[in-house]
């Protein structure tokens, strides 16, 4: 049995992973990615709880990020197709037209 | 309290209908009074007041039913605040209803009369607009006379005392733009006030009597003041004689005594009818009933029923030797009704309330009769100047003549269109083609008119005989009968009231000699007509009251009928028989007046145009009794003149030189524009709200300009400050 440190230690460095990608990278796609794996990252450690406490919530909620995930990447990807339409472009440091 | 509920036997029910049967008359005369003819308006007025009468009738019948009980009648609540308890109640007993007798009977002998009076008076001056106004007026002032002397307290009396004043007020000014020859002039409206601001005097007596009473015997309910009262007055009895002395005021105001008897000769301004409806018969006695009311508190106090007493003996003297010098037929009478209201206060304040009442009650038959004799000769005069300076001879239907009609069909009706004619002018009434004004109420132009109006002569007789106390007529009794109080109490009393009596049978007799005696000295005179019917059948009844009346109260015994049934309310009265010593010296000195009277005036007729006889014996004396002894002039001089400079002074010096220029214009606007321009302009304004205005948005620009620098429109940089707040307050959390 692998004790749960290692699950949320693996979970913190995706997350962490994630978020220096969202921070880091100017490809929405690849942005786009990195948030999946900060979502995941949370649902590895609702998991690994939800074990160690023999509680069906963690699992349960782990089906609900996945759906809320798949919305959001649905959406998500509609606008940069149609940001792509407009500007040609993905990069992430030219949508700024509503800059005050 | 021991009143009887209205469910006591008899007809006590119908007390209200004293005061609304004539106030329905009025409110219809008021609503339908432009459609209705002359003859319906004087009948739904008399109709009015004839049910009132037959409600005292009533009302008395039932309070000798119940062997004289008081009852009180509970109408309306009015005011009750803490101890005040005000309600309208109906008092029935034998002293309120004699007065309801007398007020509504011969009110409504001179209602008849009045649609006679009031039909030519109107035409005379072109003004058949006024005679509804006239009833309606005439209707009210039953209404409020029947609340005053049914009122169940003080306040109630006084609601009805200002509602007669009112009265008098409107109808001493029924002519008020004109003075009493027709001229255009405020003659009358001056009257009005003069009665009405006197009044006021007055009433600020009456108003500080009923506070102290209030204040110190607790109720303005008569019975339950009355029954406060002896206690008070050991304990301090100088509370009741300030109570009964400011009441005196009130009673010198509306009962016209000395001081305040002055607005009574000018009260003569209004239509004859008012003269002796509202100014002899009835209002004027309001005071001598507010004291016989309030006999239960003049009785404590003897010091202050000297006074009274003293009052009205002097003032019917003063009034008796000023109706002497007076030439105008109206003035006469009136300074007569003076003098007789001095006799009935003298009376009331001897304690002879039986006395005071009976010559009250003689009184209003035989000045009625005397005053609408009166109205009577000055019409017939007018009508024989019209008939003389028109010289036409056709039928004089309502007292018109023809000229009269063409007259009337040119002349503007409205007032402003011969207000500024010359005096004299043809719109006038009475003196269309003289150009000077021919006076149909002055003694020396009439003369001889016994003969062109026989009627009038005879109830003009009448009345004066019993006015001068002559045996049997109704004035002898009730005037002895105060006489003889007088001798039993105050000899000084019954010395001045029966030098007076003397001066009323004298000034009586010139008179009649001067009116109705020797040649016509006008021609008015010698083409005077006599009155129509309406007007002479009420004088007719008045006549056989004034010579009848007595029989209500003579000094034999078994006959103190007043004094019985009053007893019933005052308390049993002794009754004086009669003193044939008193009797004798009134009648001897009253025939003596009349038989000098007539050396004077009667065997020499007074030619026209000559000085009156007595003028030259009596000198300075006729010229005081002429001049009115000059109390006008003196009140004008000691305390009219310096209220005006008073007045003057304060509107110029106080008011507009201090509050209005001073105070106002400097001080206020001064401190104004300085508080507001200094202070709160430049302060307050520029340098307060201004620069907190101005700093707020400065000081948001400024923010927003430092703000801008973030908002970069880096998607990552948002994302960063993001997860930054999120380790900021994850941390917080944490560590905290």
């Amino acid at each position: 049995m692998v004790p749960v440190d290692y699950y949320i230690v693996l979970s913190a460095i995706l997350f962490a992973v994630g978020a220096l990608g969202v921070l880091i990278r100017r490809n929405p796609l690849i942005m786009f990615m990195s948030i999946e794996l900060m979502l995941n990252a949370g649902n590895l450690a609702f998991v690994a709880f939800a074990s160690v406490y023999k509680s069906f919530s963690g699992q349960i909620f782990v089906f609900f990020v996945i759906a809320v995930a798949a919305a959001e990447v649905a959406v998500g990807l509609a606008l940069i197709v149609e940001i792509f339409k407009s500007k040609k472009s993905i990069n992430i440091d030219e949508m700024n037209s509503l800059k005050g | 309290m021991h009143f009887i509920e209205t469910t006591s036997t008899g007809f006590f029910y119908l007390a209200p209908w004293l005061v609304f049967a004539p106030v329905v008359g009025l409110l219809i005369n008021l609503i339908f009074g432009k459609r209705l003819s002359e003859n319906a308006i004087g009948a739904v007025a008399s109709l009015a007041s004839g049910v009132a009468f037959i409600v005292s009738v009533l009302l008395a019948y039932s309070v000798s039913a119940n062997q004289g009980e008081m009852v009180s009648v509970p109408f309306a609540e009015w005011i009750h605040i803490g101890a005040l308890k005000l309600d309208w109640t109906f008092r029935v007993d034998s002293l309120s209803a004699t007065m309801m007798l007398v007020v509504s009977g011969v009110g409504t002998l001179i209602h008849v009369y009045a649609i006679g009076y009031m039909r030519e008076d109107v035409h005379f001056k072109h003004e058949e607009g006024r005679f509804g106004r006239f009833f309606v007026f005439l209707n009210l002032f039953i209404a409020a006379m029947m609340i005053l002397v049914s009122g169940d307290s003080y306040m109630m009396l006084f609601v009805g005392w200002e509602g007669v004043g009112l009265c008098s007020f409107l109808l001493i000014g029924f002519w008020y733009e004109m003075d009493t020859l027709a001229r255009p002039s405020w003659a009358n409206s001056d009257a009005a006030k003069k009665a009405f601001i006197t009044n006021r005097v007055g009433d600020f007596g009456f108003l500080i009597a009923g506070f102290l009473m209030f204040w110190n015997l607790g109720s303005f309910q008569f019975d339950e003041a009355f029954k406060a009262a002896p206690a008070v007055a050991s304990s301090a009895p100088w509370v009741i004689v300030a109570i009964t002395l400011f009441m005196l005021i009130g009673v010198a105001g509306k009962s016209a005594q000395i001081p305040l008897y002055i607005w009574l000769p000018d009260a003569m301004a209004g239509p004859t009818p008012v003269s002796a409806l509202i100014h002899a018969a009835t209002m004027v006695t309001a005071g001598v009933y507010l004291i016989t009311r309030s006999a239960p508190l003049y009785t404590l106090v003897p010091q202050a029923q000297y006074i009274v007493a003293l009052t009205g003996a002097v003032t019917a003297l003063f009034a008796a030797t000023i109706a002497v010098g007076q030439y105008d037929i109206k003035k006469v009478l009136a300074y007569s009704t003076i003098s007789q209201l001095g006799f009935m206060v003298a009376a009331v304040g001897m304690g002879a309330y039986v006395g005071g009442m009976f010559h009250l009650i003689t009184h209003a038959f035989f000045k009625a009769l005397l005053f609408l004799s009166a109205g009577s000769v000055i019409l017939g005069l007018e009508r024989g100047h019209h008939h003389a300076a028109h010289g036409s001879h056709d039928s004089h239907a309502k007292g018109l003549s023809l000229s009269d009609l063409l007259a009337r069909n040119n002349a503007p009706a409205a007032l402003g269109k011969w207000v500024g004619a010359p005096a004299g002018s043809e719109h006038g009434h009475g003196h269309d083609a003289h150009g000077e004004v021919f006076d149909p109420g002055d003694m020396r132009n009439m003369g001889g008119m016994r003969k062109t109006m026989p009627v009038t002569f005879w109830l003009y007789i009448i009345g004066t005989l019993a006015l001068a106390g002559i045996v049997p007529f109704a004035g002898f009794w009730s005037k002895d009968e105060i006489l003889l109080d007088a001798n039993l109490h105050y000899s000084s009393v019954y010395w001045l009231l029966t030098v007076a009596a003397f001066l009323t049978a004298f000034y009586m007799g010139r008179q009649i000699w001067m009116v109705f005696f020797g040649e016509a000295r006008t021609d008015a005179a010698a083409h005077a007509e006599e009155s129509p019917k309406v007007m002479t059948v009420p004088l007719m009844v008045l006549a056989v009251l004034s010579a009848l009346g007595g029989a209500l109260n003579l000094p034999f015994e078994g006959f103190h009928n007043l004094g019985h049934w009053l007893g019933h309310t005052l308390g049993e009265v002794e009754a004086l028989p009669l003193n044939l010593t008193v009797a004798g010296v009134s009648t001897v000195l009253a025939l003596a007046a009349i038989f000098i009277s007539w050396l004077i005036y009667g065997r020499n007729p007074l030619k026209s145009g000559q000085l009156d006889p007595l003028k030259k014996p009596l000198g300075f004396i006729f010229t005081g009794m002429e001049n009115k002894w000059f109390i006008d002039e003196i009140y004008q001089t000691i305390i009219i003149n310096p209220f005006t400079v008073l007045s003057q002074y304060f509107a110029d010096a106080v008011d507009w030189q201090f509050w209005h220029d001073f105070m106002h214009d400097t001080v206020i606007v001064g401190a104004y524009n300085w508080f507001s321009e200094s202070a709160l302009n430049s302060y307050a304004d520029q340098k307060g709200i201004d620069a907190f205005a101005n700093w707020l948005g400065a000081a948001t620009q400024s923010l927003s300009a430092s703000m801008r620098q973030i908002q970069n429109g880096f998607v990552r940089s948002y994302a960063l400050s993001v997860m930054l707040g999120v380790v900021a307050i994850l941390g917080y959390l944490i560590f905290k």
